[in-house]
């Protein structure tokens, strides 16, 4: 149980800390880059719980593909960040104080809802690790009785990608292309003229 | 014994700092996004957190949805954030004003 905490406060501190490094690092590479590390953490916490697969996911999508992405438009457009910095320390007192009230009404709400709100019989007091592999049942649950959960996320990823695609397609002039309509419709009589070479002579 | 109400209190404070970063970085747009990621990662820990401790798998298909929609949310703001630097040549939050008509 002492290693359990241990860990917990190791990867909570870590995650805290870089999710702060996220918003206030001068460089956005290395926003980016704390990012990654701060979903790393998410990912040995949710470990800790019980979620592995979840887990796994976390690090594929996030870490394999979003952060990338990020990466990829950091460093692909030429952006003066230092220009975009200025009135970070302006923001920062209605920023911090914003943050505070936040904090409070959030610690409010943990303070006063232990008894009243939500029945506190079922909260058990440290996660249940379960016989079963966390995937199989998650496969259990989600193809039966989330399944058009499952298929609406599917339709969500389309659009994304048909969205993100059509958004960033650009036509660029000056490239040959095969125009198939063009092609059919062409009459033979026009495509291909006939003349009568004389000898020695050649066509002009 | 590391309690429920410690993961809803880390999901509360990474909560925190995202919106923070929304307030703090008003100009910067990708830091923006990042913000808007590290809301929903503190969504799901909450969801995950919820799922272990009262013994139900749901909230891990829960936070399944939410991950897709991170996702896909991720996908067409960095795909806006292109098109907008390209016709602008700038990312500036509040230089976003060409739909105000």
């Amino acid at each position: 149980m002492f290693l359990y905490s241990l860990t917990f406060y190791l990867f909570s501190t870590i995650a805290v800390l870089s999710a702060l490094m996220v918003i206030s690092a001068r460089n956005p590479v290395h926003s980016v880059l704390f990012l990654i590390f701060s979903f790393v953490n998410a990912a040995g916490l949710f470990v800790l719980l019980g979620a592995e697969f979840l887990a796994m996911i976390l690090i594929v999508v996030y870490v394999g593909a979003v952060a990338v992405l990020f990466l990829f438009v950091v460093m692909m457009l030429d952006i003066n960040f230092v220009k975009l910095r200025e009135g970070f320390l302006q923001y920062l007192p209605f920023g911090a104080l914003l943050g505070l009230v936040l904090v409070i009404e959030l610690g409010i709400l943990y303070l006063t809802d232990t008894s009243s709100n939500f029945n506190n019989s079922q909260i058990l007091l440290e996660p249940k690790i379960n016989e079963t592999e966390n995937t199989k049942m998650i496969g259990q649950l989600l193809y039966t009785k989330y399944f058009y959960l499952f298929q609406i996320c599917g339709i969500i990823l389309l659009v994304a990608m048909i969205g993100s695609i059509t958004l960033t397609l650009r036509d660029k002039g000056g490239v040959k292309k095969q125009n198939i309509d063009n092609q059919n419709t062409l009459d033979a009589s026009k495509a291909i003229e006939k003349k009568k070479v004389k000898l020695g002579e050649g066509i002009k | 014994m590391i309690t429920l109400e410690h993961y809803l209190f880390l999901g509360a404070i990474i909560f925190t700092l995202g919106v923070l970063g929304i307030f703090l970085n008003k100009k910067n747009l990708i830091i923006i996004l990042m913000s808007i990621e590290l809301i929903l990662l503190s969504v799901n820990i909450n969801f995950i957190a919820f799922s272990a401790y009262m013994n139900d798998i749901s909230g891990q298909i829960f936070a399944m949805l939410t991950l897709t929609v991170a996702a896909a949310e991720a996908a067409i703001g960095l795909a806006i954030l292109v098109v907008f630097f390209r016709n602008l040549g700038s990312i500036e939050v509040n230089k976003i004003n060409k739909l105000k008509g």
